[in-house]
Parts: C-alpha cells; sequence; structure tokens
C-alpha cells in the first residue's frame, strides 16, 4: 500500500564506518529502509547496533563509505536545517540565548522568517511545549525535561522536512521520560510530522513509533522491520507478546 | 543463626498535607548587615582600608619618607599631582598607547585562534609560535623595537602586541578546543559554516577562556607598557606613568613615585572591578557557563 507514495527518506544500502587511531570500525552494513511522510520512524536496537551513527549520518555529520542518503530525492552530504536534530545531551541549547531566542536564532540565521514572525513561532510552540512562563530564562536555569521539551519545541518550530531524535528522554528520570513520550505524541497529533527516533528502550520503540527498524550489532545490520501496535487500545497481551517477539529477535 | 523472619504486614495509610497560607511560612528575609556583607566590593573595600591602615602604620614607625613614605602622604602627592595635571596627562598617554597595543594584539589573537581551529596546518602555526614566542620577555624585544621602530610609540606598541597576543591566543584556541561536540553540531545543524559558525558558536561558547586570556592580556601590557616606560623614558615630550615614576625617582620625590604606583594599582583595580566585573555578570555568569 505504501508503495505507492514517494518516500520522504530514502536510506539505500548504507555502510558506515568509524576510523580510529588503530583501527577501522564498521558500525552498520548496508542498511535500507525508507520513511514515509508523518512516520513515527523507530531505530531499535542494542548499544553498538550503529543506530546513533544512522541517524548522525542522515543528519549529515557521517559520510557513508556506501550507498546513499536521499531527502526528498536529493542526496544528503551536509548537516543542514532541512533536518533538525534533537540530541541526547542536556547541553545542546545555546547557553547564552534565553529558551525564546534559542528557538528564534535558527530560524534568523537560516533567513526562513524575519523577526517579528520568528518570535511569534518561537512563541507558538513554546506555549505547545508548556514552558511559556519560562520563554526568558536561560537554559541553566531549567531542568533536564524542560531542557529537552525546549530542544524539540526548536527542532519543530523549523518545520524540518523530519525531525531527528537521538535518543531525546534516555538521559531524563522514569518519570518524566513517560511524560515526555506523551507529550511527543500529543504534539505529533497536532501537526502531524515526521520523525525519525533513535532508542534502544523496546518498550519506548512500541509507544512512540508507528514503524519499528530492528537493527542487530556489530557491525548494525537491519533484522526486521515492523508495524508497533494502535495507540488507542493498548492491549495488554499484545504488548507483552510484540516485546517478546521483538526481544527473541535481537537476543535470540 | 537467627530465624529468617518475613517483614509484619503493614496497612497502607494516607496523610493529610498542611497547606502552608504565605509564603512568611516559608521563606524569611536575610538580615541586614548580611546583605551588606554578601556584597564583594563591600568586603573588598574593607581589606583595601586595612591594608592601607598597615602601610600607615609601618610608614610612620620607619619614618623615613626616602624609603618608604607613609599612605597619608603618598596620597597627598597624588592629589597635588593630580590637581596640576601632570599625572591625568602621563596615565591618559600610557592608556592611548595601551589600548592600541591591546586591541592589535587581540584582533591578532583571534584571527590566529580561527585559523587554528579550522585547519591543522594553522593550528601547527600557533603551537609552535606561541611555544617558541610565548616565554620571551616583551621587554627583552624593546632594543630591537627601538632599532626598527624608533623612540616613540611604535616601538611601545610592538612590544605591546608581543605581551599580548601569545597568551590571548593560547586561551582562545584552548577555549575553542573546549566547545562541547553537541553545540558544535547543533551549530552546523543550523547550516552556520565559517565566519559565522565562530562568532555565532565558538567565540560565545569559549567565553570563559577568552575572558580570562583578555584580562591576562591586559595585565602583561599594563606590565611591559610601565617596565618599558621606566627603560626608555620619553617620547616626544609626552611620557606615560613609567616616565612619571622614572623622572620623580631622579629627583627624590619618593612620595609621588609612590603615587604614580598607586595609579597604576587604581586603573587596574578600576578596569577589573568595572570593565571585566561588568561583562563577566553580563555573559557568562548569566549564562550560567561560570558561578
Amino acid at each position: 500500500m505504501s508503495e505507492s507514495f514517494e518516500p520522504l527518506l530514502d536510506v539505500r544500502g548504507v555502510t558506515l564506518q568509524y576510523r580510529t587511531a588503530q583501527r577501522i570500525v564498521t558500525a552498520t552494513h548496508r542498511v535500507s529502509f525508507s520513511v514515509f511522510p508523518a512516520d513515527r520512524f523507530v531505530l531499535l536496537g542494542p548499544s553498538g547496533c550503529g543506530k546513533s551513527s544512522l541517524l548522525k549520518a542522515v543528519a549529515g555529520y557521517l559520510d557513508p563509505v556506501e550507498g546513499e542518503f536521499h531527502l526528498r530525492g536529493r542526496q544528503i552530504k551536509n548537516p543542514g536545517p532541512d533536518r533538525m536534530m534533537v540530541f541526547q545531551e542536556f547541553d545542546q541549547l545555546l547557553p547564552w540565548k534565553t529558551v525564546q531566542e534559542n528557538i528564534t536564532f535558527p530560524l534568523l540565521s537560516t533567513k526562513r522568517l524575519p523577526k517579528a514572525e520568528a518570535r511569534e513561532r518561537a512563541a507558538y510552540y513554546i506555549d505547545k511545549v508548556g514552558l511559556s512562563a519560562f520563554a526568558g530564562a536561560y537554559p541553566h536555569t531549567l531542568s533536564g525535561g524542560m531542557k529537552q521539551r525546549v530542544a524539540i519545541a526548536r527542532g519543530m518550530a523549523m518545520e524540518p522536512e523530519i525531525l531527528l531524535m537521538d535518543e531525546p528522554f534516555a538521559a531524563l528520570d522514569a518519570l518524566t521520560r513517560r511524560t515526555m513520550q506523551d507529550e511527543l505524541l500529543r504534539l505529533w497529533d497536532d501537526t502531524k510530522f515526521t520523525v525519525l527516533f533513535v532508542t534502544h528502550s523496546i518498550n519506548e520503540a512500541i509507544k512512540v513509533g508507528n514503524r519499528i527498524l530492528l537493527l542487530s550489532p556489530h557491525p548494525g545490520q537491519v533484522r526486521a522491520e515492523l508495524d508497533s501496535l494502535p495507540r488507542e487500545d493498548p492491549d495488554p497481551a499484545a504488548l507483552l507478546g510484540l516485546e517478546r517477539h521483538i526481544h527473541d529477535m535481537l537476543f535470540a | 543463626m537467627n530465624q529468617m523472619t518475613p517483614p509484619p504486614k503493614r496497612p497502607d495509610r494516607e496523610y493529610a498535607v498542611t497547606a502552608f497560607a504565605g509564603l512568611d511560612a516559608v521563606e524569611r528575609p536575610i538580615p541586614a548587615w548580611e546583605r551588606i556583607w554578601n556584597q564583594g566590593w563591600v568586603r573588598k573595600v574593607v581589606l583595601i582600608v586595612l591594608l592601607a591602615i598597615v602601610w600607615e602604620g609601618y610608614g610612620r614607625f620607619l619614618d623615613n619618607e626616602l624609603l618608604f613614605p607613609t599612605f597619608s602622604a603618598t596620597v597627598e602627592a597624588l592629589l597635588a599631582n593630580l590637581a596640576n595635571g601632570v599625572l591625568p596627562n602621563r596615565a591618559a598617554t600610557s592608556i592611548k598607547v595601551l589600548l592600541m597595543g591591546y586591541t592589535i594584539g587581540v584582533s591578532l589573537a583571534m584571527l590566529l585562534s580561527v585559523a587554528a581551529i579550522n585547519t591543522r596546518i594553522g593550528n601547527d602555526l600557533l603551537e609552535t609560535l606561541t611555544s617558541m614566542f610565548n616565554p620571551l620577555p616583551a621587554i627583552a624585544l624593546l632594543p630591537l623595537a627601538l632599532l626598527w621602530f624608533g623612540l616613540g610609540n611604535g616601538s611601545l606598541v610592538f612590544v605591546l602586541v608581543h605581551s599580548v597576543l601569545w597568551v590571548v591566543a593560547l586561551n582562545t584556541h584552548a577555549g575553542f578546543r573546549g566547545v562541547s561536540p553537541t553545540l558544535r553540531m547543533v551549530g552546523r545543524n543550523y547550516g552556520l559554516r565559517g565566519f559565522r559558525y565562530v562568532v555565532a558558536i565558538l567565540i560565545p561558547a569559549a567565553f570563559p577562556s577568552i575572558l580570562t586570556g583578555l584580562k591576562v592580556g591586559w595585565a602583561f601590557a599594563w606590565r611591559t607598557l610601565i617596565a618599558a616606560e621606566l627603560v626608555f623614558g620619553v617620547a616626544s615630550g609626552a611620557g606615560g606613568l613609567g616616565w612619571f615614576i622614572f623622572e620623580n625617582k631622579n629627583q627624590l620625590e619618593i612620595p609621588s613615585v609612590f603615587a604614580g604606583l598607586l595609579t597604576v594599582i587604581l586603573i587596574g583595580l578600576a578596569v577589573e572591578n568595572l570593565v571585566f566585573r561588568t561583562v563577566e555578570a553580563r555573559t557568562v555568569r548569566r549564562w550560567g557557563m561560570q558561578h
């Protein structure tokens, strides 16, 4: 069915390698997948499966030694604001800018919007992530969860072709993580953006994603690509079944 | 050994939480004297007053104006020289040359560090040049400078640039290298490159180190300038503070020598506490990069 659509992001036979002082390490081996508009596409796998490397390569920080990345038919070569990244680290916000300025800065520096409109859009997304009271605050005064919210708002305000999220909730405490997952889904319900999401948590993958790519480690290879469960009725038996199925594929 | 008994079964309990009416119950103001003592400048002024008292006491005990004039005699000489316009004049001459050398030195340091962070050969150039020239005292270059630029501000500016350039470049470069990889990636994610990347990401992110470099460079520049003026004195009738000190020593006006030294100290204190402290408060402290 999805074959009739054009994929938004097309990853074809990508091999990624790291070069350290002593050796060359293969992070992924001939990985292929396609992400379609409004997908919540999850890259899932244990550490060492190259999922973060894949995301960094989609972002343009890493060149593949084999294979190609195409975004709407154009080959990806450099980092750019059409693929906004949300990192795991809390230090991804510019400490010398307030919450609002952090969101308007990329809008202004890429000349997407004039000043007044950039401010308006920033205010809109700050409100969406529930941080209106902190628009003038500097990042160091915020908690980890709030910083990640700002990073997500910054990414969404740019309205990129695809939002790239590199384990954005991994450094949060369990309670905040669950709230953030719910918030992300709520934001998606509003704007139906496309997101490529990296995680090592099976539970998070099923909850956040609609489509899951399983990667096996050393080097990363595609093990499976599956649909997640429908969000509306979380049938406990089906959830447990899918979790176990994924677990078995990854560790058997 | 004692037998393993399971812990007793306890009922679930719920408690009512006391509601506090206003903020008064939770917050209390800090007493006035503590708030005053919490001001950094108050503590510093107290320290300076104490030092002045010790100085005055020792000067009176020694009772030898040629060796160690008292604080009051120094202040008297300072006020007299301020009133007759000599000291402001000399200070202005020094500061003018100082700012010239400092600005040129800092600009060159920035160019060098930007080249060093962007290219490998620039990095090698910076490392080699700093390891060669940083240990070289600026005063040692003065004879050469006099030969090349003659008796005038040119020579002073040359040695000033030398004293500022390397330390600022070293600190700036260290700061650039310390910028977190995440912030670098964020900058590139925005599509920033080259000059805009340096200005929008690297310089603010490295600002704590850059500021340290600027402060140390400023101190080095002062030392070098006063020393250089002491060595070769006056150029075209308009000497600086170093010349003022030298001249008064020759005339055995020791309180005025002290007044000259005191002026250097006062300018240093003013720049540190007014200029650098303000910059710090508005930047790195506000951004939470320094506490």
